[in-house]
Formats: C-alpha cells, sequence, structure tokens
C-alpha cells in the first residue's frame, strides 16, 4: 500500500540537495513549517533560491534558514518585517538577491507552474516599476504583463491533518500558498499535526489531493513563530 | 503651521467615519492596514459589510478576546483576527482572483501620494536601502471595482499628498476614485480632483491650498465618481 509517511523531519527533508529551488508555505507565520526548515537548516542543503511571501521573522523558521547564509535568492513579495533585520541586512550586503513580485502575482505563477501554463498575462503592477523590463499586451485597451509560471524542486509546507497517502487539510488562513505550492514542487514534503488512514478523512473535504503530494512526517505540536520569537528563541 | 491650524479637519476615527459613511451594505470590502482598518468600526447601524483579507479569509470579524485567538487565524497585517458565522478561507490564488477578477467592490488604502489622474504611490519611498516590499496593493488596486484612499490631507511637513504627477514609485496608474482625508473628501474625475465635501470649518481656499494640483469646486448635485 502507497504509504508517503517518514519517521521524522529530517528524513522528510534528506533529499534536498545544494543549489535547489523549494517553495516554502505561510504568510507570516500562519502555515509557516518551521519544524521541516528546522530540519533543513540541520541537514545542511545551500544555495537555495527561496519562493515564500515572506523572510520570517526573529531567528527562527525561514528567518534562521537565511540567517544561517543558505539562501542566495528570495522571491517574495513582502520581505519586510518589524521584528527582523536577517533579510534586510543579507539583502544590503549583497549576500542574498530578491526578486520581488506582487502577492496577487506570485500567487498565480505558482498555480499556473503548478498547472502546467508557461505564462499569462496580468494587468496587475502595469505602469509601475514591477514592470520594468516585462513584456506588454494591450487587451481590450487595458496594458497587461506578461508573468511566468513558477516551479520548484522542493515544496515545503504544513498540514493540519494528513492521511498517509498525502491528503491533506489546512487550519484556517494556514492554508494561504500551500495548496498551490504543493502543486508545484517536483517534490512535495509536508508536515502533519495528525496523520490518519486513508479512507478517515471526508473526501468532501479534502483540499489538496494525494497526487500532490511526496512525502508526510507528523509533527504533532508545531511551533508558532510568534510565540519562539516572544520567547527569544534562535535556531539552531 | 500655527498650533490653532493643526486643529481644523477631522480626526482619524472621523475620516473613518466619513469612509464608511460611503459603502453601500452589502459591499465585499478589502481594509488595508493601517487607518484603513479603523473603517470597520464606523459602519452604520443597519448596514452589514462583509470583509475580505487578502490572505485567505471571507466574513473577517474584530481581533479575539485575550487569550482566544489563533496565530493561524489572522490578517493581512499579520495580526490575530476571528471567523464571523457564514465564513470561508481558501488558497492565494483564488483570495487573488477575486481581487484581480473584480469580484470585490471596494477597497480601502493610504497613501503617499495620489495625482490627479488617480495614479497612487503606497508601497516605497524609492529609497536606494530601502527593502522594497509591496504585498497585495499592486493587485488590489489593479481589480478591485472602487479604491478609496484615507489619508492626512498633507505629509507632516506639510508636503500636499494630492499633486499632479506622483514623485514615489507608483502602485497603480489610474486607479484611485475617491480620497477622502481630514480636510475634505475628494473624487477623482476626467477633469481631475473635484472637491465632495469639506470638513467642519475648513474652506475650499483652504483645501486648495494645501493641494499639489487644481482643485474644482462642489458640483451642485455631485454623484458618485
Amino acid at each position: 500500500m502507497i504509504d508517503k509517511t517518514r519517521a521524522n523531519v529530517a528524513e522528510a527533508v534528506q533529499e534536498v540537495f545544494d543549489g535547489a529551488t523549494l517553495m516554502i508555505g505561510g504568510f507570516g507565520e500562519a502555515g509557516s513549517p518551521i519544524e521541516l526548515i528546522h530540519a533543513l537548516i540541520d541537514h545542511g542543503a545551500s544555495d537555495l533560491t527561496v519562493i515564500s511571501n515572506n523572510c520570517g521573522s526573529g531567528e527562527v523558521g525561514l528567518a534562521a534558514l537565511l540567517k544561517a547564509g543558505r539562501v542566495s535568492k528570495m522571491i517574495c513579495s513582502f520581505p519586510r518585517t518589524a521584528n527582523s533585520t536577517v533579510f534586510p541586512d543579507l539583502y544590503r550586503s549583497g549576500r542574498t538577491t530578491l526578486e520581488l513580485v506582487p502577492q496577487g502575482t506570485l500567487a498565480e505563477r505558482i498555480r499556473a507552474g503548478g498547472a502546467g501554463i508557461a505564462a499569462f498575462y496580468t494587468p496587475t503592477a502595469a505602469g509601475t516599476p514591477l514592470a520594468e523590463g516585462k513584456e506588454t499586451r494591450r487587451f481590450h485597451d487595458r496594458e497587461y504583463l506578461l508573468e511566468y509560471g513558477l516551479t520548484a524542486d522542493f515544496t515545503l509546507i504544513k498540514a493540519k491533518l494528513a492521511d498517509t497517502r498525502g491528503n491533506l487539510i489546512y487550519n484556517k488562513t494556514a492554508r494561504n500558498f500551500a495548496p498551490i505550492m504543493a502543486m508545484a514542487g517536483k517534490l512535495t514534503i509536508v508536515q502533519a499535526a495528525e496523520i490518519v488512514a486513508p479512507g478517515k478523512i471526508d473526501p468532501e473535504t479534502i483540499i489538496t489531493p494525494e497526487i500532490f503530494v511526496d512525502r508526510v512526517t507528523h509533527v504533532p505540536n508545531p511551533a508558532h513563530e510568534s510565540e519562539l520569537v516572544a520567547a527569544g528563541a534562535t535556531y539552531p | 503651521m500655527t498650533a490653532a491650524e493643526k486643529h481644523i479637519g477631522w480626526s482619524r476615527e472621523e475620516m473613518a467615519a466619513r469612509v464608511a459613511q460611503d459603502i453601500p451594505d452589502g459591499s465585499y470590502v478589502n481594509l488595508g492596514i493601517g487607518i484603513p482598518e479603523l473603517v470597520a468600526r464606523f459602519v452604520p447601524e443597519g448596514r452589514e459589510l462583509i470583509y475580505h483579507t487578502e490572505n485567505g479569509l471571507l466574513n473577517m470579524g474584530p481581533s479575539p478576546k485575550p487569550g482566544e485567538g489563533d496565530p493561524e487565524l489572522i490578517n493581512a497585517g499579520k495580526r490575530q483576527v476571528t471567523a464571523k458565522p457564514g465564513a470561508s478561507y481558501f488558497h492565494q490564488s483564488d483570495s487573488f482572483a477575486m481581487i484581480r477578477g473584480g469580484h470585490l467592490d471596494l477597497c480601502v488604502l493610504g497613501a503617499l501620494q495620489v495625482s490627479q489622474a488617480g495614479d497612487l504611490a503606497n508601497w516605497s519611498l524609492g529609497g536606494p536601502d530601502d527593502i522594497p516590499a509591496v504585498g497585495g496593493a499592486m493587485d488590489l488596486v489593479a481589480g478591485v471595482k472602487s479604491i478609496f484612499v484615507i489619508t492626512q490631507h498633507c505629509t507632516k511637513d506639510g508636503a500636499p499628498k494630492l499633486v499632479e504627477s506622483c514623485t514615489y514609485p507608483l502602485t497603480g496608474v489610474r486607479v484611485v476614485n475617491r480620497v477622502y482625508t481630514d480636510l475634505a473628501v475628494i473624487a477623482v474625475t476626467p477633469g481631475g480632483f473635484q472637491l465632495v465635501d469639506l470638513a467642519p470649518g475648513v474652506d475650499f481656499e483652504t483645501v486648495q491650498e494645501r493641494t499639489g494640483a487644481r482643485l474644482l469646486p462642489i458640483r451642485e448635485t455631485t454623484s458618485n465618481a
């Protein structure tokens, strides 16, 4: 029987290689797969390109991965946070480059990548500095920008509930980028707070079907980034 | 500016209330972070607005009671919120389909500058050392049916924020419908900025003096822009 579970987060991320492109779920702390990210820091992969909406906070999770010097490029919509200087320091010193993408364009590029769409036209950002160098075309007397689909070697996301085949349900606004990133990652790795046998999740309620998921590992009580930051935690 | 002049016009709360007065019952609304969020507190009795937050929630409710929040139930400002009866969660591609696809009626945003053509600058000061960050602002102005801006009329240094053309990096071109400031309500029309309403004790000349572009006077029968 198909079983995508792995014994722990270390095993779940062991295939990540140097130079890989990763999509990492989360909007702020909601949906951020902190335990998988920490396992990736332990694993040691470097020269990563990371696609994620933000750049983490404090010095845990995604901010810790950046701080550890593993990320050469970020593709995101909002890299600033009130309580972290990790990304700003890396950006200003030129150690991590940034491709800034409007949030909806980022989402649609990920969806397109996962859905086999090479590129699409969007009105977002037309006439702004973020349109510079982009191909434009007019439809119905309005200017649109050509934007390309995004895919990744690996996707790291967090779910509330999974079955052993990788069918997923998320928690509230932690869903955010996870379903589309699961589609766009060649190898999608999930940390789930609860894992059940196939058939235990009502098929009507499944948000991400198993076909988009490759590895599932159990993280029963995932840490909340804001609580770690408030406690002054760092990783490693 | 003298001390007496500082006190003319609407307070932040009164500005928010003035915006709320103009939002029709049943509107699907996205409120930006900061002053725009205040609008929800002043919705007139008997009117229901449905709040969208672009990180993936429709029918967003107010902040939770202390100790009752969930770090994974947050708004676009990354603050904890609640979900009202009838709420739904969705992923980012669906959320921005609502925005870009024209399904939201109204968005209220802050501004650095608004031009007389309705161009908006609100995401970057354009400094060489700034960390650029845009979030969903460009998608919202590109797709939501009506864009209301709520902002102080002038910067802290007294420079006009309503200008002939923006000098800060643009968020969108010809996107703003109305501007609500501490001094006035101003519509963006094909002819430029048109006064719609004045704060108590403020006259046309005062507003014109503090606006960096020509201001058209209030029309006898002011229609919605």
